[in-house]
């Protein structure tokens, strides 16, 4: 159905805004996530890969919409980098557990000033 | 049928990753203590690479447009590469003394090292990425690389934490500009940003990703993370830190504004405008506060960002030359200065506060002469090269009309020079306290003397380094 004749009979059209909204949406909760989160690294490690998945859902949305792969490439290319980073990020979490013995987010205060 | 894209262009890469992987091997059949030998194949790999940059392609652009090699890239590799190399040095002297030495630690800054000049050579926002994160990765695992020390760890957790939230907004900002702009490349964006008409899509991008690279280069207000990864990671590996990923940074920074943002100066302009008054005012005014010489250089080091940011705000040849010539002077200070906190040791164990160096004229009177020298430089007081390299920047913005920007950064240098000459008074005039300070080693003295002797005397031989930085300003706008 074409988008005039949808919008006419009532159906609601899922457009290039919708997935730019879900998009941003995701990112602000990724970036609260990471700065009003009291609990833990692993909560802040889970609000990280929500950040990089919204920008996968606003690439392929605009990739879709432009009919351009590269957004889909840029987003192959950004999902494996995410995976290294979580890799990497977890490492250095178990060598900040080993020594802390903890790794709630208010355990990390030796370094301030 | 697919042409074969050109790979000479990309040869100072290629071999500098093939050579990473040999020397990973190489550590890896050989027993134990390597270090050594890594290390310095690996500054020997790090010439090699500077001099096949020199010498190879002028100016090209391969790999279907991902990768651009011009005057500018080649200066901009070779500071990063000279950077690199010189604080690879302190680092293996470090890791020998405190028998942390492993073979990785030296591959982990050449991979980094690869990935800055990725950056540097980026011709699309994909490639940007890619390389940014090459960087960034081997990055948070450096500074978290003494496993067993609390701090080197909490320090790797805050810079992973806040460098992934920097990796995200320079990809939100990316996936925005390539929606509303319609491609990812540099030249295309170029014309996309010139001829349409301003879109509010691709200025959201611009900030974003204008933010993120802020936080690469700790400019205020993304600053938070420097000061306790400086103080937390090893002082060496700080020292890193503070030269090479800063000058890749920058000049990726100066190269995205002003090659495909050209077209929308003025919505750029104000935004790192207001990062470069802040970046110098703060740091002037908060390192006054500081006890531990490591946080000192942090918010230094924040400041001086600020001021090379003035070059970027310019946006012109002139600018450019000013960023340029202020990294280069910037890189030896900075290496020298970290040679000198590295050497600061009582018995064989480091210490960091600034107190600690009372007295340093009658124990050591080379290292506080050495270390008055640069930072008299830091201060930027004539004759030192630090006073060159202000003098640059701040003409560029005057001649290009920005008095009130170069006034601030003439007030913010003032009140820097409080902190910096307090140290010299601390050394020269304070009474000693009961800890001595060890003599220095042979290499950190040796990089100690040589970049506090180039700081001293530069102004005598300023014309060539000054002309490679007019001619590297000159091909970066050529295209």
């Amino acid at each position: 159905m074409s988008e005039p004749a949808a919008a006419a009979s009532g159906f609601l059209v899922i457009g290039l805004s919708h997935y730019l909204t879900v998009g941003a949406i995701l990112f602000t909760l990724g970036i609260f996530g990471i700065f009003l989160n009291r609990k833990n690294l692993i909560v802040i490690m889970m609000s990280i890969e929500l950040m990089l998945l919204s920008v996968s859902v606003n690439l392929v949305a605009f990739s879709s919409f432009l009919g351009d792969l590269v957004g889909q490439l840029f987003t192959m290319l950004l999902l494996t980098v995410a995976a290294a980073e979580a890799a990497i990020g977890l490492a250095i979490v178990v060598v900040f557990y080993r020594n802390r013995r903890s790794i709630e987010v208010e355990d990390i205060n030796q370094l301030k000033g | 049928m697919t042409a074969i894209p050109a790979f000479a262009p990309a040869y100072p890469e290629i071999f500098m990753a093939l050579a990473a992987l040999a020397l990973l091997m190489l550590g890896v059949f050989r027993k134990n203590d390597s270090m050594t030998l890594v290390t310095w194949l690996s500054v020997l790999v790090m010439t090699a690479t500077a001099v096949l940059a020199v010498h190879g392609t002028d100016s090209a652009v391969t790999f279907n447009k991902l990768f651009v090699v011009n005057g500018f890239t080649v200066f901009a590799k070779v500071l990063t590469l000279l950077g690199a190399g010189l604080t690879l040095v302190l680092i293996n002297v470090w890791a020998q003394g405190e028998k942390v030495a492993r073979f990785e630690l030296p591959l982990l800054v050449l991979f980094s090292v690869l990935g800055m000049m990725l950056m540097i050579s980026a011709n699309d926002l994909i490639a940007l990425y890619l390389g940014v994160e090459l960087q960034s990765l081997s990055l948070y695992v450096l500074a978290a690389y003494h496993r067993d020390n609390q701090r080197a760890t909490e320090a790797g957790v805050k810079y992973f934490v806040l460098g992934a939230l920097a990796s995200g907004l320079l990809l939100y900002g990316s996936s925005l500009v390539y929606g509303f702009a319609g491609t990812t490349t540099f030249e295309g964006l170029a014309t996309a940003v010139k001829s349409g008409p301003d879109s509010i899509g691709v200025t959201i991008g611009i900030v974003f990703v204008i933010s993120g690279l802020a936080f690469k280069v700790s400019a205020v207000p993304f600053h938070m993370w420097t000061p306790d990864v400086y103080e937390g990671a090893p002082t060496p590996i700080t020292a890193f830190f503070s030269v090479a990923p800063k000058i890749a940074g920058l000049c990726l920074f100066l190269r995205a504004l002003v090659g495909p943002f050209a077209g929308m100066i003025e919505q750029w302009q104000q935004v790192i405008i207001v990062i470069a008054v802040l970046s110098m005012t703060w740091g002037a005014i908060a390192a006054i506060a500081q006890k531990s010489i490591k946080r000192l250089m942090a918010y230094s080091s924040i400041g001086h960002v600020g001021y090379a940011l003035i070059g970027l705000v310019v946006g012109n040849e002139e600018g450019a030359r000013g960023l340029l010539f202020y990294l280069l002077i910037y890189l030896f200070m900075n290496v020298g200065t970290f040679a000198v906190i590295m050497s600061m040791r009582v018995k064989g164990k480091y210490v960091e506060e600034i107190g600690d160096l009372a007295g340093l004229s009658r124990n050591n009177p080379g290292m506080a002469m050495a270390l008055a020298i640069l930072m008299f430089s830091m201060a930027g007081i004539p004759p030192m090269a630090g006073f060159l390299g202000k003098f640059y920047i701040f003409v560029a913005a005057v001649n290009a009309g920005f008095v009130a920007l170069a006034v601030v950064g003439l007030l913010a240098s003032v009140v820097g020079a409080f902190y910096y000459l307090r140290l010299i008074k601390i050394m020269y005039f304070d009474e000693p306290t009961a800890a001595i300070i060890d003599p220095p080693g042979l290499t950190t003295g040796i990089i100690m003397a040589v970049s506090s002797a180039l700081m001293l005397l530069f102004f005598i031989v300023p014309a060539p380094l000054v002309s490679g930085a007019e001619a590297a300003a000159r091909a970066l706008f050529l295209g």
